[in-house]
């Protein structure tokens, strides 16, 4: 699914430049639940923003199904993320005048979906994901889960090819935590979606089949022995 | 395709419409600034370009009374100095024996003269004008003065040649004549439409004892049609009420009845001539002063520019101030509306790079701001429009007087020598108390010394409110609205996705 050679970004601040990836060889498998681990400031953001094609690499490739993302005119770029990418916020990033349901269509509107169809939808993810009775609830009157879950919800709700969580359960406490990555997990599985995770919190990364472990802008891999893994929340 | 491009619209139509009225509401203090700020600017510009059209209408009123219907020009010849020394109120004495006469003498003169400033010349200037190229109609006409003069010569004293014996008691009055030309009604100083009561003069008119009368001179005179009234001592008979404004004649009448009555048998004071088209006014003007080389010829361009007065300055400030104020509050109301989206936009950047995250497209989002924008700038519009009118309805509710001056100082000493019994008349008496009676007692200095041939005019302001200005507003909420939604947008378009979800990380 995603191929990445030698794929470097650097930012300017200041006139000082910083390597935030810094010559990345990665290969993630369709289907496949990677954990992007690492300490604060050592590009595990910026990998993840690459991989949804949400920025451009100052040099290397970027394949996706054999798109160079780093090529395509800004407009497709817009459409891919539209149809193939999911995105999870530490943030949970809903917008704040709009309720749960209308905020899980607004990922529906690009899609040229009908009025009728986007709100069928719209409710259909918020009841798998149990919030059915909390569709008309502006996300001030939703709980930090409940947010999360109407942001994977909005996610998950167009069938995304890749699901790209940047430290989805960051602002959670240690029971939401818990819930929300089981929740991804089930969903990866029940979907056979791609699941990449970005985070700093070993319980979570323990759950990934593979582990990138970010340091200095470079990335080395962890396997977890299948018997290593903790058994999938019921 | 079509399916889809309309389940698009729809589908955007519906989120568009739910985004935007909840962000508005959701910023609803900083949306009223911007919706307040434009509406004063809309308000101002509407109130200042009603007040404009309405110092316009004035001045159209002011020069159409001057000019008379359908005119676009006038030929008329100035009076020479010392001209009109010799018309006197007959039987008064000459103007040079100095005869004056005996005390008690019970006196009561009445003289039809043109108006002061103005000389007569031969009407075959008519037809000369109207065989002209680009004239379409051209008729004569008098502009008289119908001045009355009555009382009783007092005891004289000794010294000086004064009246000493007791004040003199004389009655002066005074009122203004034209003759019409009513072989064509559509150019000319009265057209048939201005009629309000009773008719218009007939073809057989020309030398009938007939006269009609400005509504205004009407009131003030208790007349009425089938009233008499006196001119030059000849008694006419009123025909008809015209509606008019306070600038035109108080009394019209036939031609040539008028050039009878004042003893200017085929002489005309003024020619008024239609032109065929706005275009050839130019042309025809140019022609005329050739073919008349010592009559002057009045345009409606020449005439605006010798309007002064309160009606000029208000004219002036509505141009200079009105205008300058206008655009200086527009340009402040659309800065203040786009920094505030500006800012509002940079609050919002989480939320703008969310959206192009989940794959919205920059279009869409600038849509969005600019969406917002235009929706400020309409409701600031309507509120403006609202402003607008009611600045229109005070302005013409309150109604100011103004005045327009138009001509200049004519020094017409030499009619001093013979208008009221010549130098010798009444040595040392200098005023005639009473004087001033007639409905425009500015043209009363006329006969005496130096006076002014200047023509004023009081008119009242109004604020009329024309499509073109209601468009305007509009024309100017939407500018204001895609101005705020500009400086917006162009903030949400630069953001980068990544940079923008960064930028709160």
């Amino acid at each position: 699914m995603y191929q990445l050679t030698d794929v470097r970004k650097y930012f300017d601040k200041g006139g000082q430049i910083v390597r935030a990836l810094d010559g990345v060889n990665l290969v993630i498998e369709d289907g496949e639940f990677l954990a992007i681990q690492g300490p604060t400031g050592q590009g595990k953001s910026t990998l993840l923003q690459l991989l949804g094609g949400l920025d451009r690499p100052s040099t290397g490739q970027v394949l996706f199904d054999g798109r160079d993302l780093a090529k395509l005119a800004e407009n497709e770029l817009a459409d891919l993320r539209a149809s193939a990418f999911g995105f999870v916020f530490q943030t949970f990033n809903l917008i704040p005048t709009l309720t749960a349901q209308e905020n899980v269509e607004t990922a529906l509107v690009p899609l040229h979906k009908s009025t009728a169809d986007r709100q069928q939808m719209a409710l259909a993810a918020l009841a798998e994901l149990g919030l059915a009775d909390r569709s008309t609830h502006l996300p001030s009157e939703l709980s930090g889960g409940q947010q999360q879950r109407v942001a994977i919800a909005r996610a998950l709700v167009k069938n995304p090819k890749v699901l790209l969580a940047d430290e989805p359960t960051g602002n959670l406490d240690e029971e939401t935590r818990d819930e929300i990555v089981a929740l991804l997990e089930g969903l990866w599985r029940d979907r056979g979606l791609t699941l990449i995770i970005v985070t700093h919190d070993s319980t979570v990364a323990r759950r990934a089949a593979r582990t990138a472990i970010m340091r200095v802008g470079k990335v080395s891999i962890k396997k977890q022995p299948e018997n290593k893994r903790p058994a999938p929340v019921a | 395709m079509r399916l889809h491009s309309i389940v698009d619209a729809d589908s955007r139509g519906r989120m568009f419409f739910t985004y935007l009225r909840r962000e508005l509401r959701r910023r609803a203090k900083q949306a009223i600034v911007v919706a307040i700020g434009l509406a004063i600017g809309i308000g101002l510009v509407m109130t200042v370009s009603a007040a404009s059209a309405g110092v316009k209408t004035a001045q159209g009123a002011v020069l159409h009374s001057l000019y008379g219907v359908g005119t676009d020009m006038t030929v008329t010849k100035t009076a020479t100095f010392g001209a009109g020394g010799t018309q006197h109120f007959g039987g008064f004495g000459s103007g040079t024996s100095g005869t004056r006469p005996a005390a008690g003498t019970k006196i009561s003169r009445n003289t039809l003269r043109p108006t002061a400033g103005q000389a007569t010349f031969s009407s075959t200037a008519v037809s000369k004008v109207a065989s002209l190229h680009g004239v379409a109609a051209a008729t004569g006409g008098l502009n008289l003065s119908d001045t009355s003069f009555s009382g009783t010569i007092p005891n004289s004293g000794s010294g000086g040649g004064g009246f000493s014996g007791g004040s003199p008691n004389f009655n002066v009055s005074s009122f203004t004549v034209d003759g019409v030309a009513i072989s064509n009604s559509a150019v000319g100083p009265l057209g048939s439409s201005q009629i309000s009561k009773g008719g218009y003069f007939s073809s057989t008119d020309n030398n009938a004892e007939v006269a009609i009368v400005s509504s205004s001179y009407a009131n003030s005179q208790k007349l009425s049609v089938g009233s008499k009234l006196d001119v030059a001592g000849t008694s006419l008979s009123v025909i008809g009420i015209a509606s008019t404004s306070s600038s035109t004649a108080d009394v019209f009448i036939p031609l040539g009845t008028a050039q009878t009555l004042a003893k200017l048998k085929n002489d005309v004071s003024i020619v008024y001539v239609s032109a065929t088209s706005a275009s050839a006014v130019s042309g025809v003007s140019s022609e005329v002063k050739t073919a008349l080389p010592s009559n002057t010829v009045t345009t409606s361009a020449s005439l605006a520019s010798e309007v002064s007065g309160s009606l000029s300055s208000a004219a002036n400030l509505a141009t200079n101030l009105g205008k300058w104020l206008s655009i200086a509050a527009l340009i402040v109301a659309f800065l203040i509306a786009g920094l505030l989206m500006m800012a509002a936009v940079s609050r919002r950047v989480q939320e703008f790079g969310t959206l192009k995250a989940i794959g919205w497209r920059t279009r869409r989002i600038v849509g969005q701001v600019m969406g917002e924008g235009v929706t400020l700038g309409l409701v600031g519009g309507a509120m403006g429009l609202a402003l607008g009118v009611l600045g229109s309805v005070v302005v013409t509710a309150v109604s100011p007087t103004l005045t327009a001056t138009v001509g200049s100082t004519f020094a017409t000493a030499g009619a001093a020598s013979g208008a009221f019994g010549g130098g010798g008349g009444f040595p040392g008496a200098g005023s005639f108390p009473g004087a001033g009676s007639g409905s425009r007692p500015s043209f009363f200095g006329r006969p005496g010394g130096a006076s002014s041939a200047a023509h004023t005019v009081l008119v009242h302001l109004t604020a009329p409110l024309q499509g073109g200005t209601i468009v305007l507003a509009v024309g100017l909420a939407i500018a204001g609205g895609l101005v705020a939604g500009g400086f917006g947008s162009w903030r949400a378009a630069r953001l980068r996705p990544a940079a923008a979800l960064r930028r709160v990380e």
